[in-house]
């Protein structure tokens, strides 16, 4: 410490506090919504206390569904969502992983080209091109399937440069090494590169995890039946425009649902996550 | 930089690169080069016929008045949620960096929005500023403020900034968190030793040698401001009221989807696609070349 105060720490105390008050508060108040009865909240007299409706709200969220407009009940959502979450997290690693290390280990023709094909990728989010993508997914009747929510969004530039990059700093001589031995490359590849890059897979995995689950504009171009759809989808369908007709506590036990996985993983494994989300913006 | 020992083998490194390349080929450059050509079409009314127009779509474009409010939001849009977000987390980073008591703790508690996504946390912010139900949205008209977002361009402009922004304070506060912990303290003791107060010391050491941080940040935010916030939008005021909260990325899927525009649609997903190179050029190029003094 540079230098001793007589107040002490108070006010970055004080300031701290007051960030994590405000970015908690609207949470808790969503939660706080997810206890009450609908009239309640609709009067626009919900107290910032939570009701007595705990489990029946929940229990109706996840088991029922409302009563009005998607009357999947959202536990369906949820396995949409986690499918989605893991197919696009594992694959996105698997698929960079592979092409990372082909770019790295072997020379052959077209090498850099096939380097920056991936590479220019990253300049054409899924929202500059929205229509032409859906009509490419409609032709290969992936609508309203697991492939389509989760194939195109399956290629990754920025994992195959975060594995290129740690490929270029593990040492010649394990390959080197490797070979002496009459390993191949499959050999290589799966008994000593894999290995050591288990660490860089879960911290990317913690990222691309909840980079899924949160996929908001693609899932809903591509689905239209209520039984493929994700939990964020869900959410923003079952506010109708007749505020009369929402059923807030069911949206707010959603909101609460939807938020439980991401915020899980993120605080469990919050070193991996630090890791992840500083190594794929570099 | 290239490796020593290499594996030679023709076809491997091909299939290993096959998956990656088709997906991107198919998904990417494929829509991409589709927005590209459609840009230049002109479909009639009943989409059975299209002729070559040239840029008549961009021209029309231009031409509308409405693209320019909508470019204006964008701008007013990605410059409040960037300043706001950007402040808040730099302020938070400062506190949090200083050798406090449960520092750890903090840390915790404040990067967990991260995980929201972003239509989630347009929904939080709904439920607390709605007219008519909203906690806040009561406090304000207690104060005798009229609040309505779902009348009041303004307010609604307000309320997609603060959802926006309060969703990005942590992602700033960690990167700026890294930047902290990289300044060597001896600068800053040095500094202290000279006579120069804690706010000096910022403003003068510790904030010019974060400049690489924030430069990179505020590219990101941008970036996040432009594109990410969509589902922000659309969960909370779908553009409106009357096109108050439109920004770049809604008009095009709003007016490919609702006024089935598709030239019209596809022109403005170029001029996006080139707003984005712009700025991934700008980031990479910085980078790289780090800001510095």
């Amino acid at each position: 410490m540079v230098e001793r105060k007589r107040v002490g720490n108070i006010v970055p105390h004080a300031i701290l506090w007051i960030g994590v008050a405000i970015v908690a508060f609207p949470v808790y108040l969503a939660f706080v919504g997810s206890t009450h009865e609908r009239s309640i909240i609709a009067n626009g007299l919900m107290p910032i206390t939570p009701g007595a409706l705990f489990f029946e709200n929940y229990f109706q969220t996840i088991f029922v569904g409302t009563s009005g407009t998607t009357r999947e009940p959202v536990g369906t959502m949820i396995v949409n969502s986690f499918v989605m979450a893991m197919v696009i997290a594992c694959g996105k690693i698997a698929i960079s992983i592979i092409s990372a290390y082909a770019v790295v280990y072997f020379r052959f023709r077209l090498r850099m080209a096939a380097f920056w094909v991936i590479f220019v990728t990253l300049m054409l989010p899924v929202e500059v091109r929205i229509y032409p993508t859906y009509k490419v997914a409609a032709d290969l009747s992936l609508l309203d399937t697991y492939a389509g929510l989760t194939v195109p969004l399956i290629a990754s530039a920025t994992a195959t440069l975060l594995f290129r990059q740690f490929f270029m700093t593990v040492p010649d001589e394990l390959v080197e090494a490797s070979r002496i031995d009459g390993a191949g490359p499959f050999r290589f590849f799966w008994d000593t590169l894999l290995p050591l890059s288990r660490t860089n897979m879960a911290a990317l995995f913690v990222i691309l995890f909840i980079y899924g689950w949160n996929q908001y504009l693609w899932p809903l171009l591509i689905t239209t039946r209520d039984d493929m759809q994700t939990i964020i989808i869900g959410i923003k369908k079952m506010i109708v425009t007749s505020d009369a007709l929402t059923e807030w506590q069911l949206v707010m036990c959603t909101v609460m649902l939807a938020m439980l996985p991401p915020v899980f993983v993120v605080i469990t494994m919050q070193r991996l996550f630090v890791r992840g989300l500083i190594e794929t913006e570099k | 930089m290239e490796k020593r020992a290499v594996f030679n083998n023709r076809m491997l490194p091909f299939a290993l690169l096959a998956p990656q390349i088709v997906v991107t080929l198919v998904f990417f450059y494929w829509p991409a080069s589709q927005a590209v050509w459609q840009s230049y079409l002109l479909q009639d009314a009943f989409g059975l016929s299209t002729t070559f127009v040239w840029f008549e779509n961009y021209i029309e474009l231009f031409k509308q008045p409405d693209y320019y409010g909508t470019i204006a939001n964008t701008i007013v849009f990605s410059a409040a949620v960037s300043a706001i977000s950007l402040s808040s987390g730099l302020l938070l980073a400062v506190m949090a960096d200083k050798p406090l008591h449960a520092a750890g703790l903090y840390r915790t508690l404040l990067i967990w929005p991260y995980a929201v996504a972003p239509a989630v946390a347009g929904v939080l912010w709904i439920f607390m500023l709605h007219p008519s139900l909203g906690t806040i949205a009561r406090g304000l008209r207690a104060l005798g403020i009229d609040w309505n977002p779902l009348l009041n361009g303004d307010h609604a402009m307000i309320m997609v900034v603060l959802a926006a922004a309060w969703k990005q304070i942590s992602y700033n506060f960690l990167f700026f968190l890294a930047g902290l912990a990289a300044i060597p303290r001896s600068i800053i003791e040095a500094a202290a030793i000279d006579g120069a107060r804690s706010m000096r010391r910022f403003w003068t050491i510790v904030f010019p040698l974060l400049s690489p941080t924030t430069f990179f940040l505020l590219v990101v935010n941008i970036v996040y401001a432009f594109f990410d916030t969509f589902g922000v939008i659309d969960a909370m005021t779908g553009g409106g009221p009357s096109k108050a909260t439109e920004i770049l990325v809604y008009k095009v899927y709003a007016d490919g989807r609702l006024g089935g525009d598709l030239g019209g649609s596809a022109a403005q997903s170029v001029i996006l696609m080139a707003i984005v190179i712009g700025l991934t050029a700008v980031q990479f190029r910085y980078i790289e070349r780090k800001v510095t003094y």
